[in-house]
């Protein structure tokens, strides 16, 4: 019985953890090259709210919709949706100069704004008739498991029993912490993050650089949505139902102290914190919100602790948050 | 860079830094890039109603000036918005990120309301509001106090350190909410309904009382106070002089460690008292949502403002009307109420962008391959 509940908890966790680890390595991946990109959540919720409308308008569209198609036309869309919102912040930080902060809240606010918008009205946009959205075809497709994992007993249950984008997001994961850590690129895109203005004199285009990473960590923050809305709510769309998913993935970021292999395994930690208290045994409701804290508290004690020791690999990125010009000086 | 042996191609313009562009025509510009955004976010409102943009506008200045309650309403969330950008604001200069308004506000709004709840009608009304004001600022000052002493003292990253506070001070509203209301059901009801001990006064004003007149009336005496202890205090030089460089105020002899704190303490007193006002002169209960997301838009009003409490005035005027304005459109024409977020979002977008404009100039790359004369 115990035994039960814990594997139910972990798969719990690892669902739970899943879109926080596609938005933690997206945001990694952009605050390795110097840009705090605070429009995160609200690129979430585009990943999100663009696949639900490719994917509405292929299943009106068509009486028997091919799964395969639907997978195709959501990520397609999610990644369309996504740029277009990298775009919006990378033309104003990095062409503009404008404050990173400034624009990544009011791109948060944007974002959440449309995904509401579109998600409330897409059914009236249509038809005229007020209904809700469900896509069954794509959350199935979505949802698709793999065939022999129920006959693996309990750990293919706990373990196997996940839609593709959940090991699509470990991969990712591993694959930019080998591309940040291990490549030319990656040692490239390091140096921009630290001090573009050494990276330039020593050749590397740093507006590339920084342009690139934002653009590729809105796309895999962008699944994180993706994943919610197709896999999680099975194709479906609550307005505000991602919550403060988005922060919690920005507070991963600093938890992993901006290593994506970490964001692994702390994403289903806070994922795991973030659903644990439906399965500890005897909660009152007060008790439950008050656990609902821990994922805060333990990202401002990992950020005390990290400040406190000052180990360098430990620190962030050293120019985040600054906005590079060339003739600054 | 390119010698006159090999063949490069000249870049189409270059951009360099502008220092002191007239005072004119930065608000020429800024005005230009107001009316750009309500010309394009009208046009986008007419693209998805097919209404004439007249329309649009009557709809916009009705739901937001129709009648005298509208008009209180207005006033109150421009006061609202306004004190919080008033707080965000000397933190700021300071170049201090306090993304931690909108708990601060929470955390001063549930201080607020747990006076009133434990304390009831025991008291008169004039000493439990002067107990709830003492506790909201209290909480307010706690809440930014923890980032500001780590990051004086160890350089803590105070903007996510802010950021997660926000979220711990929800949690703690829901937390103590699920406490006090023992059916469950989540919501907190009107504090003193019968009694209205703790509220704040209405005002008899042109024959009508406006419940909202004292907090107008308080956010309009902070702008006045903010403007002077920017302007003409010795703590405001100090603040201005720890926002420009850290080592300026290190070698001139400022104890940045204490004017950090002094100045972050002063922002979380005034969240904490726009939590009370939010408490005790407008909701008299308390929701995670009180704050209703002001604490980021404080921040974009008190930046554009370019940190001077009088045009946050302004600013934070045309944002409310600009939100209330989509909101009207929104419910005249059954639209989401999302809409509002959209618009304001793609406001500030312009206006962020018009900064570019006003700090850089583009020099175009004449014809002869020459630069051409700044």
């Amino acid at each position: 019985m115990f035994f039960e509940t814990l594997c139910n908890f972990l798969a719990a966790s690892i669902v739970q953890g899943t879109p926080l680890l596609f938005g933690a390595t997206g945001e990694i991946l952009t605050e390795k090259s110097g840009n705090l990109n605070l429009g995160i959540p609200g690129i979430m919720y585009v990943g999100g709210i663009s696949s639900i409308i490719g994917c509405y308008f292929y299943e009106h569209a068509v009486a028997d919709p091919n799964p395969f198609l639907c997978v195709l036309i959501a990520v397609l869309c999610s990644i369309l949706g996504s740029l277009f919102m990298a775009l919006i912040y990378c033309f104003l930080t990095i062409n503009m100069q404008a404050n990173q902060n400034v624009t990544g809240l009011a791109l948060t606010t944007f974002g959440v704004g449309l995904g509401n918008f579109f998600g409330a009205s897409l059914p009236r946009f249509l038809g005229g008739t007020v209904g809700s959205i469900a896509l069954n075809a794509t959350g199935n497709a979505f949802r698709a498991k793999l065939p022999f994992a129920s006959s693996l007993g309990i750990f293919g249950e706990t373990f196997l029993s996940f839609g593709f984008l959940t090991y699509l997001a470990v991969v990712i994961a591993l694959i930019a912490s080998l591309i940040i850590n291990r490549t030319r690129v990656g040692l490239n895109l390091r140096s921009v993050g630290e001090s573009p203005a050494t990276a330039d004199a020593a050749g590397i285009n740093v507006k590339l650089y920084k342009y690139m990473s934002t653009c590729i960590g809105a796309v895999i923050a962008g699944f994180g949505g993706m994943y919610f809305v197709m896999d999680y709510l099975g194709g479906t769309w609550t307005n505000n139902g991602f919550g403060d998913r988005g922060w919690l993935a920005v507070a991963i970021v600093i938890f992993a102290l901006w290593k994506p292999k970490s964001a692994i395994l702390s994403s289903y930690l806070f994922g795991g914190l973030y659903i644990c208290c439906v399965y500890i045994p005897g909660l009152s409701s007060s008790d439950k919100e008050l656990i609902k804290m821990a994922p805060y508290l333990v990202t401002v004690l990992v950020l005390i602790v990290s400040s406190l020791r000052k180990r360098r690999e430990n620190q962030p990125p050293a120019h985040l948050g600054l906005h590079y010009f060339r003739e600054d000086r | 860079m390119s010698s006159p042996t090999k063949k490069t191609r000249e870049p189409l313009f270059h951009v360099v830094a502008r220092k002191n562009l007239p005072l004119w025509k930065q608000i020429v510009f800024r005005i230009a890039a107001i009316l750009l955004a309500l010309a394009f976010s009208s046009l986008l409102i007419v693209i998805m109603t097919g209404l004439n943009p007249i329309e649009v506008y009557k709809t916009m200045f009705s739901s937001s000036f129709g009648s005298t309650r509208k008009i209180w309403t207005m006033l109150e969330k421009t006061a609202i918005l306004l004190c919080i950008s008033l707080a965000v604001t000397p933190a700021f200069k300071m170049r201090f990120w306090n993304l931690g308004a909108e708990g601060q506000v929470l955390a001063g709004g549930l201080a607020c309301a747990a006076c009133m709840f434990y304390i009831q009608n025991s008291l008169p009304s004039w000493l439990l509001i002067l107990i709830m004001l003492v506790c909201s600022v209290a909480a307010g000052m706690l809440w930014s106090f923890l980032p500001a002493f780590f990051k004086s003292r160890w350089g803590t990253n105070e903007t996510l350190f802010t950021l997660m506070m926000n979220y711990i001070a929800m949690q703690l509203v829901t937390f103590t909410i699920a406490k006090w209301v023992p059916t469950g059901s989540g919501t907190l009801n009107i504090l003193n309904a019968d009694t209205r001990c703790g509220w704040l006064p209405a005002v008899n004003i042109a024959g009508t009382d406006q419940k909202y007149f004292i907090n107008v009336l308080v956010v309009f005496i902070l702008t006045i106070l903010m403007y002077v202890y920017l302007k003409f205090t010795k703590q405001g030089y100090e603040i201005a002089v720890v926002g420009e460089s850290v080592n300026t105020a290190n070698y001139v002899g400022i104890n940045v460690k204490k004017v950090i704190i002094r100045t972050v303490l002063i922002s979380g007193a005034i969240c904490g008292i726009t939590g009370f006002l939010l408490v005790a002169g407008d909701g008299h209960t308390v929701s995670t949502g009180i704050a209703s997301g002001n604490g980021f838009t404080a921040i974009l009003v008190s930046w554009l403002s370019k940190f001077n409490p009088l045009i946050m005035i302004l600013s934070s005027f045309l944002i409310v009307f600009m939100q209330r304005g989509a909101s009207g459109i929104a419910s005249t024409f059954n639209m989401d109420n999302s809409i509002a977020d959209i618009i304001t979002a793609i406001i500030l977008f312009f206006i962020i962008g018009v900064e570019f404009f006003i700090n850089y100039q583009i020099v175009w790359t004449a014809r002869t391959g020459k630069e051409a004369e700044g």
